[in-house]
């Protein structure tokens, strides 16, 4: 196996990451299900690719933008869909994720569903790290937040939220509106690795995909997901001489953790290393803010 | 002035009138006591004041101004809050983070804040994490901090129930039949606990509650409500004594209670 190899995986189970990350704060915190994920992506991805190709942006700027454009349809759609309760939300996630699909593979400007080849390559192992690391960071900071306690309150039980004076629509469209910005720069990232944009690769089967992955990881925990993302994007790559019995392995693998593992593989606990060194070197702190959430 | 006024409520599902032409008004720091047989419309009336029902016709006015069409999220910075019948907890939250939750208006940071961790965002969580304490302290849970809701025994739900109302500082509280499911002896812990809360958080109380010890006891007025129409109202004496309360509860002929 050489590096370049190890590395490709690498890269693309982190572009998965971003946006799982962002799936965790919808699905595993304020507790809505999405099937339409790879809609945000494609938004991001073609957003990010023509600021860069078109337009002769600086990459960094047009993930920005290509993660602002999927936040600003998420919030169009969220304010028409999110009163919608539970499965109807669901299905029409899914309805938005196959629309963007086909307009995409009809907008010959993009080369509508051939594709758009081309387009340089600006991702690296590096910059996907760090936009990881500012990910997660940011997904933690919002989480221990009073922001994320009342979406998780909403996942918990929406009557009592409204009751203590959450206003569950705009936290659910807060929500929804964060995890389609981490979809979007996810989707950017991914145009500017694979060098080549098709409607295709954002078929629902991606949006599914995300989902296993962090119903997989464990919903409500970050540390689940991330692990979920490098796993189960590396999974089909480890089986590859197994050949076209990976994808039924792959499967497998998915419905046997959630028999043995209900939760999730780490069931709504954190890994927090911070706190472990502490109780290992016996330091008897007060508990901060942080660690209390 | 009243601090709660019901004036001709009627809610109607349909043909049917879950409350029909209904008068109350709550004064400042009482406890009001709201009974009648199953059904009888106890529940929607609480529904109704606090905004998860829109009235058919009326007015409801709390503190002289109109709260019938303000949306349930409102209610509670209006200073009303409530618990429910079926417990309402965050079920997979820990006791503490249960009030924690619920302490979220007392301060205003934005969701900027808590991205950059701003001083503002660690001052708000101070005095949330600082508020929380002192409630658990006041309502005894301080040794079950860390127990996940949904495994606090049974009488401890309750109470983690009152003081998660009890974090947002209301006015106005409405109790739905908080004892049901209780033994004789939780049932006055309760009976205590209520009188505390209501001395300590000036708080005015509006309770649902089947359990005639514990309104008798409690309550400084009560209204009986049957077939969603108020059938008697008065001090606890004048209901005790009221044949057309006993009939309502036990069937025409027999008068004991």
């Amino acid at each position: 196996m050489d590096w370049y190899y190890v590395e490709g995986i690498l890269i693309l189970s982190g572009i998965n990451l971003l946006a799982v990350l962002g799936l965790s704060l919808l699905t595993g915190f304020t507790g809505l299900f999405s099937f339409g994920h790879a809609g945000f992506m494609a938004i991001g991805a073609y957003t990010t690719a023509f600021c860069t190709m078109t337009l002769g942006l600086n990459f960094y700027l047009a993930l920005v933008i290509g993660g602002l454009m999927a936040g600003i349809m998420s919030l169009i759609i969220g304010k028409l869909t999110l009163n919608l309760k539970g499965d109807y939300f669901i299905i029409a996630t899914l309805g938005f994720g196959e629309a963007i699909r086909l307009i995409l593979d009809n907008m010959q400007y993009f080369g509508g569903a051939r594709g758009w080849p081309g387009i340089t390559n600006h991702t690296s192992l590096m910059n996907v790290i760090v936009i990881n690391i500012i990910g997660i960071v940011i997904l933690v900071n919002i989480i221990s937040s009073k922001h994320g306690r009342n979406m998780k309150a909403i996942r918990e039980e929406e009557m009592a939220s409204n009751i203590i004076g959450i206003d569950v629509f705009k936290y659910k469209l807060k929500s929804l509106w964060i995890s389609a910005m981490y979809a979007g720069v996810s989707g950017g990232l991914l145009a500017h690795y694979i060098g080549f944009l098709q409607p295709k690769m954002f078929q629902m089967i991606k949006s599914t995909e995300l989902t296993i992955i962090v119903i997989f990881g464990g919903l409500g925990s970050v540390t689940g997901s991330v692990i979920g993302a490098i796993a189960l994007t590396a999974l089909p790559e480890v089986l590859r001489n197994v050949k076209e019995w990976r994808l039924v392995i792959y499967g497998a693998t998915v419905v046997l953790i959630m028999i043995t593992r209900p939760q999730g593989l780490m069931g709504g606990k954190e890994f927090r290393p911070i706190q472990y060194l502490k109780k290992w070197f016996g330091k008897k702190n007060k508990p901060t803010a942080e660690q209390e959430v | 002035m009243s601090l709660l006024e019901l004036k001709n409520v009627t809610k109607q599902f349909g043909g049917l009138t879950a409350v029909g032409n209904f008068n109350l008004k709550v004064e400042s720091k009482q406890i009001y006591g709201l009974i009648g047989p199953n059904g009888a419309g106890k529940t929607t009336i609480f529904n109704l004041i606090t905004g998860i029902y829109n009235i058919t016709e009326g007015e409801i006015l709390f503190e002289g101004k109109r709260i019938d069409k303000t949306p349930t999220f409102k209610i509670a910075d209006v200073g009303i809050t409530r618990t429910f019948q079926n417990i309402r907890l965050f079920k997979n939250l820990t006791t503490y983070e249960n009030i924690l939750t619920a302490c979220h208006f007392n301060t205003a940071y934005s969701l900027l804040d808590s991205v950059l961790r701003t001083k503002k965002y660690k001052e708000g969580e101070a005095i949330l994490h600082q508020n929380a304490k002192e409630l658990l302290k006041i309502m005894g849970l301080e040794e079950r901090r860390d127990t996940i809701a949904s495994n606090l025994p049974y009488g401890l739900q309750r109470r983690l129930e009152i003081a998660r109302a009890l974090a947002l500082r209301p006015k106005l509280l409405l109790l739905d039949e908080p004892a049901a499911g209780m033994n004789e002896e939780e049932t006055f812990q309760l009976l205590d606990l209520i009188k505390q809360v209501r001395d300590q958080f000036d708080l005015t109380i509006l309770i649902i509650e089947h359990h005639m010890d514990l309104i008798m006891n409690l309550c400084h007025e009560i209204t009986v409500l049957n077939f969603g129409k108020e059938l008697a109202a008065g001090t606890p004496e004048m209901i005790q004594s009221n044949p057309k309360v006993i009939e309502a509860y036990l069937g025409e002929g027999e008068a004991a209670c």
